[in-house]
């Protein structure tokens, strides 16, 4: 029988890294010391995404937007893990998987796109469940969809007090329903008219953006309770 | 002196002559009221395939990314099938007209089928305060639309737009053909993984996901 449960055990273990985190409240392990925010670049290599206009791809301007919200960040005290850092195609389960391991307190999805204006928010559409011991890899989300929630309706107010419109809505995707952190999706799109200088090319558009972003995930980490500690920085898994 | 046999056929002759040319005329004029008479029976009106009805569309809006009840009268088939993509047909020639407040190319030739197909019991049964014995002639469908590939080549990309379409679809099923519970949906007979990149077309869609936005507009 101690055989047995030494195997057991083993077993256990072997399986607990591909399990998933689970939200604070249930056996979670003790919350990390340092604020990790996960920034995933949509798209990437072979899968370019949306054409934003005829000179420039979705995928490039998620990997722009993630430097430059990585620097931000940086600055900020928090350590940043990105899922890509250049134009190389990533898997979904790839990025769900840097996401899962990173222990993080957010994760963003970032998004590009010439339809609609503003920054669009979305949500996994999964149902809320409560956490358990083990967790089916396409429902992780499921976990911490509620904490989701609440870090959108961070990156909503301080996107809407830089004054760029926000839409706030819940859909399914599969590399957000797989992460079992806070995720949110952000598409940026155009804050205006191009004529009017609100296009996605503007470079004080992006700025403001990101600025807002980088606001509302500082604001994120006092009211998740987390200071950064002195190191600051990217990582790449 | 010309002979008498000869008098003869040539009396015969002319009379034959009178004769023929008397049975021209007759034929010339039957042909000509037979023209008439066709003139007379032929449609001015193109026939109507089906009665105007009432139908009721969700239409997105990318500005607000919000979907808006519209009220608006065609011809629908009987035939759910074929009212189902009557129906799409004319939301999809909405976003495809210019000044859409949802720009999408293709118009009502972008959806190529809509199949309509009893729900698995053991799914249909599940769904609550539905009753068991429930016969499948009124229980809930699974709507499996086919869109064309050209409409998913053209469509803009992004998570709005992507998404705004889907749950349009869906909820404009749902407000036409009540017992749609859930809608699937195939590009060019295939499943695809995503519509242009994001919108994820690999999951089963509840019907009732597309909630109408408060305000209304009828046309």
């Amino acid at each position: 029988m101690r055989w047995n449960k030494g195997l057991m055990a083993a077993g256990v273990a072997a399986m607990v890294p591909v399990g998933v985190a689970l939200p604070s409240g249930s056996q979670s392990p003790a919350p990390p010391a340092r604020f990790v925010v996960v920034l995933d670049a949509a798209h990437g290599g072979d899968d370019t995404g949306g054409r934003l206009d005829p000179d420039h791809l979705e995928k490039d301007f998620t990997l722009a937007m993630s430097v430059r919200l990585r620097s931000l960040l940086g600055a900020r005290g928090m350590q940043v893990i990105t899922t890509r850092e250049q134009d190389a195609t990533v898997d979904d389960n790839r990025r769900d998987e840097i996401a899962n391991r990173a222990n993080a307190q957010a994760c963003l999805s970032l998004h590009a796109s010439a339809s609609g204006r503003g920054v669009h928010l979305y949500i996994s559409s999964l149902a809320p469940a409560g956490g358990a011991r083990f967790t089916a890899w396409r429902t992780a989300q499921a976990a911490w969809v509620s904490r989701s929630l609440a870090l959108a309706g961070t990156l909503n107010g301080d996107l809407k007090q830089a004054e760029i419109p926000v839409i706030v809505g819940r859909m399914t995707l599969p590399v957000l329903d797989s992460m079992a952190c806070p995720a949110v999706a952000v598409e940026i799109a155009p804050q205006g008219n191009d004529a009017q200088g609100g296009g996605l090319d503007n470079a004080d558009y992006q700025a403001k953006v990101a600025g807002a972003l980088a606001s509302a995930l500082l604001e994120w980490r006092s009211e998740s309770g987390q200071t950064g500690s002195g190191q600051s920085g990217a990582r790449q898994p | 002196m010309i002979p008498r046999y000869q008098q003869i056929i040539f009396a015969v002759l002319l009379l034959t002559s009178l004769g023929m040319g008397v049975l021209l005329w007759r034929l010339r004029e039957r042909a000509h009221e037979r023209l008439v008479a066709g003139a007379d029976s032929a449609p001015t009106r193109a026939p109507e395939v089906a009665p105007a009805e009432q139908a009721t569309l969700l239409l997105a809006n990318d500005t607000d990314g919000t979907l808006l009840t519209q009220v608006q009268s065609l011809p629908l088939p009987a035939e759910p099938g074929a009212r189902a993509r009557a129906v799409l047909g004319r939301l999809l020639d909405l976003y495809a007209a210019p000044g859409s407040t949802h720009p999408v190319p293709g118009g009502a030739a972008s959806v190529a089928q809509v199949f309509l197909m009893p729900m698995p019991a053991n799914e249909s049964a599940e769904q609550p305060g539905r009753a068991p014995q429930q016969s499948s002639e009124n229980g809930p469908q699974l709507a499996i639309v086919n869109l064309t590939a050209g409409f998913a080549s053209s469509h803009p990309s992004g998570l709005e737009t992507e998404g705004l379409t889907v749950l349009s679809i869906c909820g404009t099923l749902h407000a036409n053909l009540p017992r749609v519970a859930e809608v699937r949906f195939l590009i060019d007979g295939q499943q695809r993984a995503t519509l242009a990149g994001h919108a994820d077309l690999t999951r089963t869609y509840l019907a009732g996901e597309a909630a109408p936005a408060a305000a209304e507009a009828s046309q």
